[in-house]
């Protein structure tokens, strides 16, 4: 998905940065961006867990962003992580905890500067716990609510923030799940989505589109019907 | 992994599949320890190679890796469409050397069936411009293969099919053009001579291939519309793909039958009036004229489909010709797309399809009494000393493969010696022992 987008970003003629935790195993996807559309992205090094560097990582940024997106996700093993917290702390960090320490630098640059976009990539799995996934739905629905508030706090200051709530993607988080077709979005498709919803300064995007029909009925489930259910 | 029914092109045959993704480490992992495995790029072979009941699907390596301008030089992950080179590169004024009837196969594929296209005669195969690929071996370790390093097994994944182990990434030769257009050249012909006839006079154009009504019966048996081309030379290279139709959901299966096919084959040949006509056409339209139609295989309905592609000697191509004509036309399994092409020489590869000769595509709805049918155009095919294309297939047998093929025991040989038949295998390999 985070490929995808920013190679349609690049199209569009935004320069990219890009910053992962094994940056060199985007040196392909640089190269390919650079034959393509005839740009060298930054690359930049990011530990999202280790957050005592965010600090100092987004102070060296030689060029800061004018539109931040962010696609953090940790599946994990649900099951695992029932009965090892390392495990859940690992979801709650890496979903949450590492996204928030690093958004809110960002968002006290963009508020100070009174400009930038900030997109960050929730889950419908957020939306409502569910057995099968409900710690990283969890920190989801964290990540979603601190998004919200994000985006009351800088409305004032004309930065905007759109959550991004995907459903089911084929990506390399999915890959060995068996996934329904029709409801299962590519990931460019999903960056197309993304980009139409940034321009637009939409808040919230559902990707594909059904997702939000699909989240209103199970938003809606009473809960003691919803707790019998086997989703 | 994830479970999946899966199918090539041909929506026959289908199976339940595994399928495995990952980089090119988590790949190394799995091959090591699997068995009966082949790589899977974009499911457009039309039959049972790229099946097996674990598949590693290379599509989602679809990087440019490097490209050197002095040379034309593309340098590219395995999983890149054509579709996705002529995307970049056209603009820029670079094509493919050679391109098949569908721009949506990937690279790895491409070299698997050293696919041939229109300028066979001219320019050889795909492998003649593929400089050199990383393989991966059954243990999951990986060598660079080219004419001089690892020749051997250069030879033997060109055309291999997926059996010697899983491409990752390739250097392709493209080549300059000047135009997204091609000049073309319409040659309408009555009957067979006329066709060979044609095909004789226009040996020296960079493009031919040739439509044919294969329902056509006696003295219009073997009538045609031959195509040639060149590439125009007025510098407009912006460059659009063809907007897309698409096929929602499988006809019928009664969609196509004998009096259908006629109706489509007569209409086609007689729209166009004259003897010898020109068009102007851009590049989509003269390489890839299905490829503006999503999911065309849709058309056969939910039984699928299968293509029969051989290709017969020069010497033996006008008599095996007349006998296939006569007998397809006689079952009244007819076939709209049918098409015909004058092969140039064969390479040095143990597997490609592509030797000097006349070569045939025709496809089939599965349907009752089409097997019995081309086993009995099989025998003609041996009986003329020709081959059948293994990119098309699902049904050939193993006896009637091997003859058509003289370098099949150096291949198995290659298999059998390096540990490939274990690891690699499709239903297809399986079927014909290779």
């Amino acid at each position: 998905m985070a490929k995808a987008t920013a190679s349609l970003y690049a199209q569009k003629g935004y320069q990219l940065s890009l910053a992962a935790r094994n940056v060199n195993e985007l040196d392909a996807f640089a190269s390919d961006v650079n034959i393509k559309y005839g740009q060298q992205p930054h690359m930049v090094e990011l530990d999202l867990l280790d957050y005592n560097s965010h600090e100092l990582f987004y102070a060296s940024l030689v060029q800061k962003p004018n539109v931040v997106i962010c696609f953090v996700g940790y599946l994990g093993e649900q099951e695992v992580a029932q009965k090892s917290f390392e495990q859940a702390k690992l979801i709650t960090d890496t979903n949450y905890t590492g996204v928030m320490s690093m958004l809110n630098i960002i968002a006290n640059d963009f508020e100070s500067q009174k400009a930038g976009t900030i997109v960050c990539v929730s889950s419908v799995a957020g939306e409502r716990g569910r057995k099968s996934n409900y710690l990283y739905g969890a920190a989801k629905a964290a990540l979603s609510t601190y998004l919200s508030g994000l985006r009351n706090r800088l409305h004032e200051s004309e930065v905007h923030v759109l959550t991004v709530k995907p459903g089911f993607v084929d990506t390399e988080m999915t890959k060995d799940l068996d996934l329904p077709g029709l409801l299962t979005a590519q990931p460019e498709e999903v960056a197309k989505d993304i980009y139409k919803a940034e321009q637009k300064k939409k808040n919230t995007l559902y990707t594909k589109w059904m997702w939000m029909w699909i989240m209103l009925i199970i938003r809606n489930i009473p809960e003691s019907i919803f707790k019998k259910m086997n989703l | 992994m994830k479970k999946l029914k899966l199918s090539a092109w041909g929506n026959y045959p289908k199976i339940d599949a595994n399928i495995f993704s990952g980089k090119e480490r988590h790949i190394s992992q799995f091959v090591s320890t699997a068995k009966d495995i082949i790589p899977f790029g974009n499911g457009r072979s039309y039959g049972d190679s790229a099946l097996s009941e674990s598949v590693v699907n290379m599509r989602k390596h679809n990087y440019f890796l490097d490209f050197d301008e002095s040379t034309g030089t593309l340098h590219c992950q395995a999983g890149v469409l054509l579709s996705e080179i002529i995307d970049t590169f056209l603009p820029k004024g670079w094509f493919l050397n050679v391109s098949p009837g569908t721009k949506f196969v990937t690279v790895g594929g491409a070299i698997a069936s050293d696919i041939h296209g229109k300028n066979h005669h001219v320019n050889g195969s795909f492998s003649s411009f593929v400089t050199d690929f990383r393989l991966m071996l059954p243990d999951g370790s990986i060598i660079t293969c080219s004419q001089t390093e690892n020749a051997e097994f250069f030879k033997a994944t060109c055309g291999g099919m997926g059996l010697t182990g899983v491409v990752l990434d390739a250097r392709v030769v493209l080549k300059k053009v000047n135009s997204i257009y091609i000049d073309q050249t319409t040659i309408k012909t009555k009957n067979l001579d006329e066709t060979f006839k044609a095909f004789e006079d226009y040996k020296d154009a960079t493009y031919s291939v040739a439509w044919i009504d294969c329902l056509a019966t006696g003295k219009n048996l073997g009538r045609c519309l031959l195509m040639v081309g060149e590439h125009s030379d007025d510098g407009d290279l912006n460059y659009k793909p063809t907007g897309k139709l698409n096929v929602p959901f499988n006809f019928p299966s009664f969609t196509l039958n004998k009096l259908t096919v006629k109706a489509f084959n007569t209409l086609y040949y007689n729209r166009v009036f004259k003897k010898i006509s020109n068009q102007k056409i851009t590049i989509d339209k003269f390489f890839y004229p299905l490829d503006a139609i999503n999911n065309w295989n849709r058309i056969y309905g939910s039984n699928g489909f299968t293509q029969y592609q051989f290709v017969l000697p020069v010497d033996k191509s006008y008599e095996g010709l007349k006998q296939i004509l006569s007998k397809i036309a006689a079952s009244g399994k007819g076939s709209f797309l049918a098409v015909l092409k004058l092969f140039g020489k064969g390479n040095e590869n143990y597997l490609s399809f592509p030797k000097e000769g006349y070569t045939l595509a025709l496809d089939f709805k599965i349907e009752k009494g089409l097997f019995e049918l081309l086993d009995e155009l099989d025998k003609v095919v041996l009986d003329c000393g020709g081959r059948i294309y293994l990119t098309k297939d699902s049904r050939v047998d193993k006896n009637t493969f091997a003859a058509g093929y003289e370098k099949i025991d150096e291949f198995r040989r290659i298999r059998r010696q390096n540990n490939f038949t274990t690891t690699f295998s499709s239903l297809q390999s399986r079927r014909l022992d290779l």
